[in-house]
């Protein structure tokens, strides 16, 4: 899905290691690379490597991609850095499995963190999107590749091995015109009759690296005035709301649906940026809600933004499965419903 | 026919070298300038510096430069190659640079037989960081890290990657050459032609591995350290074709 998605975005370069749960995509990209003239497909010796290669192709102007999950994404970070540094385009995708180490293959959330944080060494920040529909993977695919080359910067969409193996029905977006796309002013083809160009990341006057970081700095205001972005299920007259993203999210979706149809008024706000993260979106809810719950397929993570978020305002609570445990919408429904009717208690007693 | 015997090279920015009194780094980033020019490649060319002394070659070579994180040249440079084929793609890197951290880069470029060229530095030390051994350190030579001089047995020996490199299918054309005297810097310009035509023709995997002295960290004068090349560094790195798949290239 990501694979004819990223193909139709223009992606005509990518580097990928065997990994599981994500050697489809790598296997697919293998094939839909070969009959095109112009894409690039390389099985790299390691993740270092295929990221790098991803640097040599986005500095010579491709749309490039690679991909991986929990351990390969954490080799892939000094490049990332660069990337970030160097204000290259690129799209990586992490399909999170179990860990911290080896961990499992099964579906996991527990690369928030590194994946928000900026990841890999220095000052900097990465765009990323979380999925949570096979239809949503494919639009993000194309948005994360006009991201990447609108600010200049790498993006990473997050999910998880229950995605890949999601079976709906996609509608396809057009595919773009390659010569239709910005040109690249910075990119490197040979000084031929213009100035030579320099690519680096290397500041070693202190005060250049300073305005370096406050460049990158203003383009991440920019960054998150202008993309971060939610979606809500059912939060109008809700007097609880569930946070998650990606699979959490359809998880929390089915628990809802669950408890509405028993007359518990209950939403979801689910971040489809997480870097931006919709702070203000959730700042907003808060003044009609008073409980959240943050569901996440980890220990809890996201939920650092959501109280950063909610400045205080509103009570938090958090219900979280590591380790690549799936939760059912019933189990989840069971902890929406003692929330929910503990906080009708209280209201009662006042 | 009158000759100019010295001329700035066209491809050599007008900003004085950093490197120290007798690098061999000025020397080599002269040849490649010259040759960018002699070929008429300098338009298309597409450098990868390293980490290390030479990391601000962008400010010497007048040509387009995309930095590479310590080691991954050869994977940075494939990307540019794959996606510009008709470009000269080259990296410039140390021996820190490309026979310890970037080693598999490297191997694994040269195993594919990528079409680019590399110019290895080997200066048996880590130039920039202040002298610490290198996998290209001789046995019994001293750095900050090994006292009292490289040991074997707890050191390793000195890694001869271009003898490695030639084992790969994909690799073309391999020279060990030095520039420690007017007449192995004349090789050394020949053998970087030879690797660049050998690009320019779509013929594979080229690499020129230069032993340069690095007078700082050696602790010696240029002249004793061009001395030690030719005494101690060709011993164990003799100065030879290694591979040759190619014959005469034009
Ligand atoms: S430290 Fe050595 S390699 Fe580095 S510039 Fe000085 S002489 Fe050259």
């Amino acid at each position: 899905m990501i694979g004819e998605a990223a193909v139709r975005a223009g992606c005509r370069f990518y580097a990928g290691y065997p990994i599981t749960p994500q050697n489809e995509l790598t296997e697919y990209m293998a094939n839909a690379m070969a009959p095109l003239e112009d894409g690039t497909f390389v099985q790299a010796e390691s993740e270092l490597a295929a990221i790098n290669m991803v640097i040599g192709a986005s500095m010579a102007g491709a749309r490039a991609m690679t991909s991986s999950s929990s351990p390969g994404i954490s080799l892939k970070q000094e490049g990332i850095s660069y990337l970030a540094a160097q204000e290259l385009p690129a799209v990586i995708i992490n399909t999170m499995r179990g860990g911290p180490g080896l961990g499992n293959i099964a579906p996991s959330q527990g690369d928030y963190f590194q994946a928000t944080r900026g990841g890999g060494h220095g000052d900097y920040r990465t765009i990323v999107l979380a999925p949570a529909s096979g239809q949503e993977l494919a639009n993000l695919t194309m948005t994360a590749f006009d991201y990447a080359d609108n600010y200049r910067t790498p993006v990473m969409i997050l999910g998880d091995g229950m995605m890949g193996q999601m079976m709906e029905p996609v509608t396809f977006p057009d595919p773009v015109d390659l010569q239709k796309l910005s040109p690249k002013p910075w990119k490197l083809d040979g000084a031929d009759g213009r100035p030579s160009r320099v690519i680096l990341s290397l500041l070693l006057d202190t005060a250049k690296e300073e305005e370096h970081n406050w460049k990158l700095a203003r383009k991440y205001e920019t960054i998150a005035r202008e993309i971060a972005r939610a979606d809500t299920y059912m939060t109008q007259d809700a007097h609880l709301v569930v946070i998650a993203y990606g699979t959490a999210a359809r998880i929390a979706k089915g628990a809802i649906k669950r408890v509405r149809e028993i007359g518990l008024k209950v939403g979801l706000f689910r971040p489809v940026t997480l870097w931006p993260f919709p702070q203000r979106a959730i700042l907003e809810l808060s003044r009609f809600v008073k409980d959240f719950l943050v569901f996440e397929m980890s220990t809890g993570q996201m939920l650092e933004d959501v109280k950063l978020s909610l400045e205080g305002r509103s009570r938090v609570h958090f219900y979280g499965r590591p380790g690549g445990i799936i939760s059912t919408p019933d189990e989840i429904a069971k902890v929406i419903n003692s929330l929910y009717h503990r906080q009708r208690l209280e209201l009662e007693e006042e | 026919m009158a000759k100019k015997v010295f001329e700035r090279p066209k491809y050599l920015k007008k900003s004085v070298f950093h490197y120290c009194p007798g690098c061999g780094h000025s020397i080599i980033h002269r040849l490649v300038a010259e040759l960018l020019d002699e070929l008429d490649i300098g338009k298309k060319a597409i450098c990868v510096p390293p980490a290390g002394c030479a990391v601000l070659a962008y400010n010497y070579l007048d040509v387009d430069m995309g930095e590479a994180p310590h080691g991954r040249g050869a994977a940075v440079a494939t990307g540019l190659k794959r996606t510009l084929p008709d470009k000269i793609v080259f990296t410039y890197q140390g021996d820190g640079d490309i026979a310890a951290i970037g080693t598999a880069e490297t191997i694994h470029a040269a195993n594919r037989g990528e079409n680019i060229t590399v110019i290895f530095v080997n200066n048996g030390v880590y130039g920039m960081t202040g002298g610490q051994m290198a996998p290209t350190t001789l046995e019994g030579q001293n750095s900050t890290t090994t006292p009292g001089g490289r040991d074997p047995a707890r050191d390793g020996s000195p890694l001869d990657l271009s003898q490695m490199l030639a084992i790969a299918k994909g690799s073309v054309y391999i020279e060990r050459t030095a520039v420690n005297s007017p007449k192995n810097i004349r090789r050394t310009k020949r053998a970087i032609k030879k690797a660049f035509k050998v690009q320019m023709a779509g013929l594979g995997f080229s690499l020129v591995e230069v032993l340069s002295p690095c007078p700082t960290n050696w602790k010696m004068t240029p002249v004793d350290a061009a001395k030690w090349v030719e005494e101690h560094v060709t011993k164990i790195f003799p100065l030879k074709v290694i591979k040759d798949k190619a014959g005469k290239v034009t």
